[in-house]
């Protein structure tokens, strides 16, 4: 498996929308390479023809009765919002 | 007073029912214990003191008219990652120090249904993401047995509480052995159910497909407790399983003649200390003594499952940590010059390492290019995990094997090293990867007098065949619960 770069680590980290100090980032790309490496382990099993299981359980098609039911309070759902404003979250101009 | 720390839930609902204790005295006790010993153990990151009180008085009422439940009065404590209305829900993370939920988790909700107390909400590795809750934001929490020594994790807030004496039970959560370890290095009983029996409705989500929540006690029947008490469908998780819920404490009973014990021969490996070997190998001559039949498997897939479950986990963990971006609730960075900058600094300041780590790692396996040799291969092995489970259940009804490799390590010993600390689920993953229960039960010491536990692991629904030979094990080892000296 190839090594990973530090431009790789900054491209995921920009995905992740996270930011890390150059120094983080050396250290960061060298244990990330080394966890890669380990779970790279996986390449070396056959799994051709192998269905992948994304939950342990054989649930489908879950359904319910559409009834409407009471919903949580504006107030007390924008009371955890860093800043609010009539009822409505508060984030830096986009457009 | 104090004797009544020591004991479990069925010994206090007879004291309580026949008015020979007092929910509020009680509660008054362990609050008052957890005064004199949090201090050195570190379990609880939010006191509840004044609310305990008044459902200890409501439950008291409750109990006079007649009508108490399995655990009403009963004081228990909840892991942070559960959501309790008003009252603080961190993770222990910095990203939601001051989140109070506008919600109770179903389980919760359960819990007030019956008139139980909540003593807190206990610490944990922030989000859950770690094996020794040093990755807690705020500050780790010691092993009662030695308190140099992590307590396991992520639930080891939890699991030291239990073993502390500073609640009778907890809540914990388990998504890769989060409460079967600490369960096992604290010396208490630990269960993470099948995936889908417990609700997840307001178990603040690390991954999906993984998360379970599971008591964490001082006796095996005091889970099956729990469990009963906990279990159920609930309309808001549509992972929950839609079937009625056994009566799990009814499974207790001593006795194992006939059930067959598979030991999987992947788990007694180079690495596994002496003592935890020496420990679980005088547990299944116990349940041999009892009637077991121990019968020789193979999970040939073992080796691959802490590698297949870092890529499943963190995939998952990466979308489900999406939504701490500063707009909604918990911490928003100050300074940022437009959105982009916003959500990274808010994110950069408001996670710690170890969530970042994971974060980082399960997007760069969910990114173009990556998924199929990552996301997909690690999903298929997990079809291959799950098999070796079905084909070793054909040949005995439970497994048996060690919670963890080796008793607690010491504080900072792992913790510049994550795959270090990785591989000390090695045995604890699988579980979580087929979905199965699996239980830490207290099996003995190390020669330094750490506690050691064995896990039984059971095929899907099947927790009662997994109640009756856990309960077989503790009665049979005759071991009754040991508490720690906290020197």
């Amino acid at each position: 498996m190839a090594k990973i770069t530090i431009k790789e680590v900054e491209h995921v980290a920009h995905l992740a929308r996270l930011r890390f100090a150059p120094s983080e980032l050396e250290e960061f790309t060298s244990q990330l390479d080394a966890i890669l490496q380990f779970v790279g382990k996986l390449e070396s099993l056959d799994t051709e023809g192998v269905e992948p299981t994304y939950r342990a359980i054989e649930i489908v098609n879950c359904f319910r009765e559409d009834e409407v039911k009471p919903s949580l309070p504006i107030e007390k759902v924008v009371a955890n919002a860093p800043e609010s404003e009539d009822g409505a979250f508060v984030v830096p101009r986009i457009i | 007073m104090d004797n009544v720390l020591n004991l479990d839930i069925s010994q206090l609902r007879e004291l309580l029912d026949k008015g020979e204790l007092t929910s509020e005295e009680l509660t008054t006790t362990y609050l008052d214990r957890i005064k004199s010993v949090d201090e050195k153990v570190h379990a609880y990151v939010t006191l509840t003191e004044e609310d305990a009180i008044k459902q200890a008085k409501k439950a008291d009422e409750i109990i006079r008219k007649g009508e108490a439940a399995p655990l009403t009065g009963i004081p228990l404590g909840i892991k942070d990652v559960i959501c309790t209305e008003g009252i603080p829900t961190t993770c222990s993370s910095k990203m939601l120090e001051n989140f109070r939920p506008p919600f109770d988790a179903t389980v919760i909700e359960k819990f007030k249904a019956q008139g139980a107390v909540m003593t807190g909400k206990l610490n944990m590795d922030e989000f859950a993401m770690g094996s020794s809750t040093e990755n807690s934001a705020f500050f780790p929490t010691k092993n009662p047995w030695d308190l140099d020594r992590i307590p396991g994790g992520s639930s080891g807030g939890s699991a030291a509480a239990v073993a502390a004496r500073m609640c009778v039970a907890s809540l914990g959560s388990d998504t890769g052995g989060s409460i079967r370890q600490p369960a096992s290095h604290c010396g208490v009983v630990g269960l993470k159910p099948t995936y889908g029996l417990v609700s997840r409705y307001g178990l603040v989500a690390f991954a999906s497909s993984l998360d379970q929540i599971g008591p964490l006690t001082r006796s095996v029947k005091d889970a099956a407790i729990i469990l009963e008490s906990i279990a159920g469908h609930d309309q808001r998780d549509s992972t929950s399983l839609p079937m009625s819920v056994p009566a799990f404490s009814k499974a207790c009973t001593q006795g194992m003649k006939g059930m067959k014990v598979g030991v999987p021969k992947e788990y007694f490996i180079e690495g596994l200390q002496k003592d935890v070997e020496t420990a679980i190998q005088g547990a299944l001559k116990a349940m041999e003594d009892m009637g077991a039949e121990i019968v020789d498997i193979s999970l040939p897939h073992t080796e691959y499952a802490i590698a297949t479950y870092y890529i499943i986990a963190t995939a998952e963990a990466s979308s489900n940590l999406s939504r701490y971006d500063g707009v909604k609730y918990g911490f928003r960075a100050e300074n940022f010059s437009n959105l982009m900058e916003m959500y990274k600094e808010t994110r950069a300041q408001g996670f710690g390492m170890e969530v970042k780590r994971r974060i980082m790692l399960g997007t760069y396996c969910l990114s173009a290019g990556y998924y199929d040799a990552f996301y997909k291969k690690a999903s298929q092995v997990r079809t291959l995990i799950i098999e070796d489970f079905k084909n070793a259940f054909k040949k005995c009804d439970v497994i048996a094997a060690p919670v963890a490799p080796t008793t607690a390590f010491k504080i900072g010993e792992k913790v510049h090293d994550p795959l270090q600390m990785y591989l000390s689920d090695i045995f604890t993953i699988p579980v979580n990867l087929a979905g199965i229960p699996g239980m830490s039960v207290p099996c003995g010491f190390d020669s330094e007098g750490l506690p050691v536990g064995m896990q039984i692991m059971a095929a899907h629904l099947q927790e009662e065949t997994l109640f009756k030979a856990a309960y077989s094990l503790e009665k049979g080892l005759g071991l009754d619960i040991q508490w720690p000296e906290l020197t």
